[in-house]
């Protein structure tokens, strides 16, 4: 479908010589079940300026041309985790993702993320995603009397899981992992950082059994090590050296 | 329409809505209705810290913060919700380690802390150490923390569940209003569903996205006060908002205040330190209005920086690069995404950025919702940004917010639960989601010919133009009748999206008729107070006037029989019990 904007040719030429703004085009997939069964993929043309997010581009197509695309979104500076989607082949954070970044002369490609059932062109059903969460006791559990003050933790001790804890609960990680795709069943590589996060935190007393529930057979074994992860990681954890650290407590059972 | 019944309903699972839900689930049959997945809460956007006189690297105590407090916000404080906040605050940075937060640690393992704006030793002397924090992503640990114990404590939540509207009965005798519940629309249905509840907390946090350079996320469109106020309960000191000086130049995305703590400097075009002529006692840390007027001075005298003078530097290239990466890594990280700026070497440009609500929906100390200055509404309950106790008065100290969400947040979620344990449910009204259905047909079978997108514009760049950090008579009345307009033609408003599923064009449209009604709120209050005072600040009148504003406004939505609607202001006297309003220096 043609959307209602001038041309490429005729945007450019009446452009001012010192715009910044480009002619971008955005190949967004689209699906309502509501109205077809079917997805299928539209084009969008819009005027740019190429250091904006792919977020903002999103937002004008929306608020310009086309009311019915749906996504989500919340913060726009990549702190929220609600706007992990496939841009150009590559899970990424719609809102710290700039065009210029993302070869705008060809069109980009977004897509919602893997894994995952769309409900509505962007947005994916995020409960299973959240269900694995939950289940690896993602809290702190601790025995005993409660100290009166602050429970003491070296400035060491609190950095050796300081990486884990940066983890936004995006999804980009887990939707870029084959074993995923194949098998919704495995817990996913973000549930694994989460729990690496307790497991490694000294004031944790339940390290055991959540290296037991991740020893199960839809856990950490299933990881095969791709890197996807950790490449997709809009927080720059280092995912896959995390789930190699659980693997290793598994073997070692010291944490 | 599907009709549910709780004990307690909390309306938001931001920082407030969680701290309210571990204390309610404990104690009665609690549901958390949220907008967005709780992870997804702008209290994960705070940076800064979360203030508490621990004293674990030198010495305070919570008197030394209440008087920062009181005399941050200008003496509009109510000085006995100050104290509580203040003296509370020890426990709850401790609740939350012990709950797993994890703080950044002094050498001997204890909490650390660091300096923030307005925080002072003794009176004003000199910054002290109080912000509790880890890193520069407090409010991120703070809102997986919470999380993490609601999941633990097996809180119930209904995630991507909108509530449009607040269910009041009114005795036809006595004229006093109860809550009886609220009405949420289910964005993955489409569906209406009424929540009946003996207690319902509002948390449902700001208001800030109708500015256009705001540190708020696109969701915070002031929701739960507009249900409220439609209702004809009051607002709170709506004139109030604060302007954070550094956000990033254009975007409004936030640099914590923390990155001055740490030792950053403001430059103008000159490379000066120009905080020194405003405040030279606390110069970069003064409080957050002195230092954007300060900011917006620089620029209109012709120091700002860029080929439009538009901007200022916060500049941290004389920090070690290695203090920035282990306490402010994602602020630097925003300056290299966004900007392509390298902070070790570069300074950062900045503006003043729209940030947070001191105003809201009136509550006591308990996190009662007030009809007036004195009546409480019997189980309704309000707490975080949404609120106003008034521990912030006209301007909030940096760090005493992640604070009031855990102190009011926990005293209104064992308030509710109390409450609900001992009363009885308030019969519905008669077609209780009557309001609701009524919008939503109405805005997705319209064919006006407005746009959502256009009117939100013209919204933001008229509150940014003329009810930012300066103000007049005369901005402020373009602002009102500007927005009178953006009303009228808002009823005209037309959306694309006309399907059930995931309809967020008509959420957007939902969202933009709150805004509007809270903007015409703001504009009317600050139009009224011909005084300047913390984040208010009036050029006509730039004095702060005791003797005629020392006091709240309150306002309300009044009716006429033509089904006209008109703001009525009332006044609301503020509670003083140690100091006494002095002059403020920095
Ligand atoms: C960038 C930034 C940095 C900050 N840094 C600091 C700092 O360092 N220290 C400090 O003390 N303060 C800081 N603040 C302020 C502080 O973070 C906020 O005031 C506070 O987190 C607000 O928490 P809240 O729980 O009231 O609201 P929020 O966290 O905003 O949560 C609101 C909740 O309400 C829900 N909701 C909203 N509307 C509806 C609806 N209609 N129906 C259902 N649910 C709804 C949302 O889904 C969300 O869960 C900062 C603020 C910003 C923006
Ligand atoms: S580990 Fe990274 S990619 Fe995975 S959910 Fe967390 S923040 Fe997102
Ligand atoms: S919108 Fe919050 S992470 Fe992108």
């Amino acid at each position: 479908m043609a959307t209602p904007v001038m041309d490429k040719a005729e945007a450019e030429a009446a452009r001012p010589a010192d715009s910044p703004y480009i002619t971008a085009t955005f190949r967004i997939r689209r699906f309502n079940p509501e109205a077809a069964a079917e997805s299928y993929w539209e084009d969008f043309r819009v005027e740019i300026d190429p250091k904006e997010r792919v977020l903002d581009a999103l937002h004008k197509i929306k608020w310009d041309l086309d009311g019915t695309l749906t996504f989500r979104r919340s913060c726009a500076h990549g702190i929220c985790g609600s706007d992990a989607m496939r841009i150009n082949g590559r899970n990424r954070l719609a809102c710290k993702t700039l065009i210029k970044d993302i070869a705008p002369e060809k069109p980009i490609t977004v897509e919602p993320i893997k894994g995952l059932t769309v409900q509505k062109d962007l947005i994916v059903d995020m409960e299973p995603f959240f269900q694995a969460y939950r289940d690896v006791m993602p809290f702190l559990v601790t025995h005993g009397n409660e100290p009166t003050r602050e429970r003491l933790q070296s400035a060491e001790d609190r950095e050796r899981f300081d990486d884990t804890t940066k983890c936004i609960l995006c999804a980009a990680c887990t939707s870029s992992c084959p074993v995923f795709w194949n098998d919704g069943q495995y817990f996913g590589p973000a549930a694994i950082v989460n729990a690496h996060r307790f497991i490694f935190d000294s004031r944790d007393e339940a390290g055991e059994q959540r290296l037991e529930i991740l020893n199960d057979k839809d856990g950490v074994w299933r990881c095969r090590t791709t890197f996807n992860c950790t490449d997709a990681c809009p927080r720059g954890i280092e995912v896959t050296k995390a789930i190699q650290e659980v693997k290793r407590a598994l073997i070692t059972r010291r944490f | 329409m599907q009709i549910h019944t709780y004990d307690t309903v909390i309306v938001g699972a931001g920082g407030a809505g969680m701290r309210a839900a571990i204390e309610a689930t404990k104690r009665s049959r609690t549901a958390v209705l949220t907008k967005l997945y709780p992870t997804r809460s702008h209290t994960g956007a705070a940076q800064g810290g979360m203030a508490a006189a621990l004293a674990n690297v030198e010495e305070d105590n919570w008197e030394w913060h209440t008087f920062d407090t009181v005399k941050g916000g200008d003496y509009l404080v109510d000085q006995d919700a100050a104290e509580i906040l203040a003296k509370e605050a020890i426990d709850a940075v401790l609740d939350l380690e012990k709950m797993g937060l994890p703080f950044n640690r002094t050498p001997q393992g204890r909490i650390d802390q660091r300096r923030f704006g307005g925080h002072s030793r003794n009176h004003g002397e000199a910054p002290v150490r109080r912000s509790c924090y880890a890193a520069d992503r407090t409010g991120h640990m703070i809102l997986q923390t919470l999380y993490q114990n609601c999941v633990k404590e097996g809180v119930e939540f209904f995630n991507e569940f909108y509530v449009l509207d607040q269910l009041v009965t009114e005795d036809p005798e006595t004229g006093l209003k109860r809550s009886a519940g609220v009405v949420a629309y289910d964005l993955a249905t489409g569906e209406v569903h009424v929540f009946q509840a003996k207690a319902v907390v509002y948390a449902s946090g700001g208001n800030g996205k109708f500015f256009k350079v705001t540190s708020n996320a696109h969701t915070l469109t002031g929701d739960g006060q507009a249900s409220v106020f439609r209702r004809g309960l009051p607002l709170e000191d709506m004139e109030f908002f604060q302007f954070h000086p550094t956000g990033i130049w254009r975007m409004g995305i936030l640099l914590t205040e923390g990155a001055r703590g740490e030792g950053g400097i403001l430059r103008n075009k000159d490379g000066e330190r120009f905080m020194e002529k405003y405040a030279p006692v606390m110069k970069d840390l003064a409080s957050r209005d002195v230092v954007s007027r300060a900011i917006y001075t620089e620029i209109r005298e012709g120091r700002g920086c860029g080929p439009e003078g538009d901007h200022v530097y916060l500049d941290l290239t004389h920090l070690p690069p290695e203090q920035l990466d282990a306490k402010l890594p994602d602020i630097t990280e925003f300056a290299r995404t966004y900007l392509g700026i390298e902070p070790y070497t570069d300074p950062i440009p900045i503006q003043p950025t729209a940030h947070y609500a001191m105003g809201g929906i009136p509550t006591n100390v308990r996190g009662e919702v007030l009809a007036d200055n004195t009546t409480v509404v019997p189980g309704l309950y309000a707490a975080g940004e949404v609120a106003c106790v008034s521990v912030h008065g006209a301007n909030r100290l940096g760090t005493n917010s992640l604070l009031d969400i855990n102190v009011f947040g926990r005293r209104a979620g064992v308030a509710a639960a109390e409450y609900a344990a001992t009363a009885d449910h308030v019969e519905l009204p008669a077609d209780p989601a009557a309001f609701v259905l009524g919008e939503v047909e109405r805005l997705r079978d319209s064919a006006g010919k407005e746009r959502v997108a256009e009117l939100r514009r013209e919204l933001q760049e008229t509150m940014d133009k003329n009810v930012m950090v300066f103000r007049t008579e005369q901005t402020l009345k373009e602002a009102v009748e500007k927005l009178a307009e953006l009303r009228t033609r808002y009823r005209n408003v037309g959306i694309q999206d006309k399907g059930r599923r995931f309809n967020t064009d008509l959420l957007e449209a939902i969202e933009l008729g709150n805004m509007l009604d809270l903007a015409e709120v703001m504009a009317i209050s600050a139009l009224a107070r011909k005084e300047s005072r913390g984040g208010h600040y009036r050029e006509d009148y730039p004095n702060r006037d005791d003797v005629n504003f020392m006091r709240h406004t309150m306002a309300y939505r009044e009716v006429g029989d033509d089904g006209s609607e008109t703001v009525r202001l009332d006044y609301k006297p503020v509670v003083q019990t140690r100091y006494q309003p002095m002059e403020r220096k920095y």
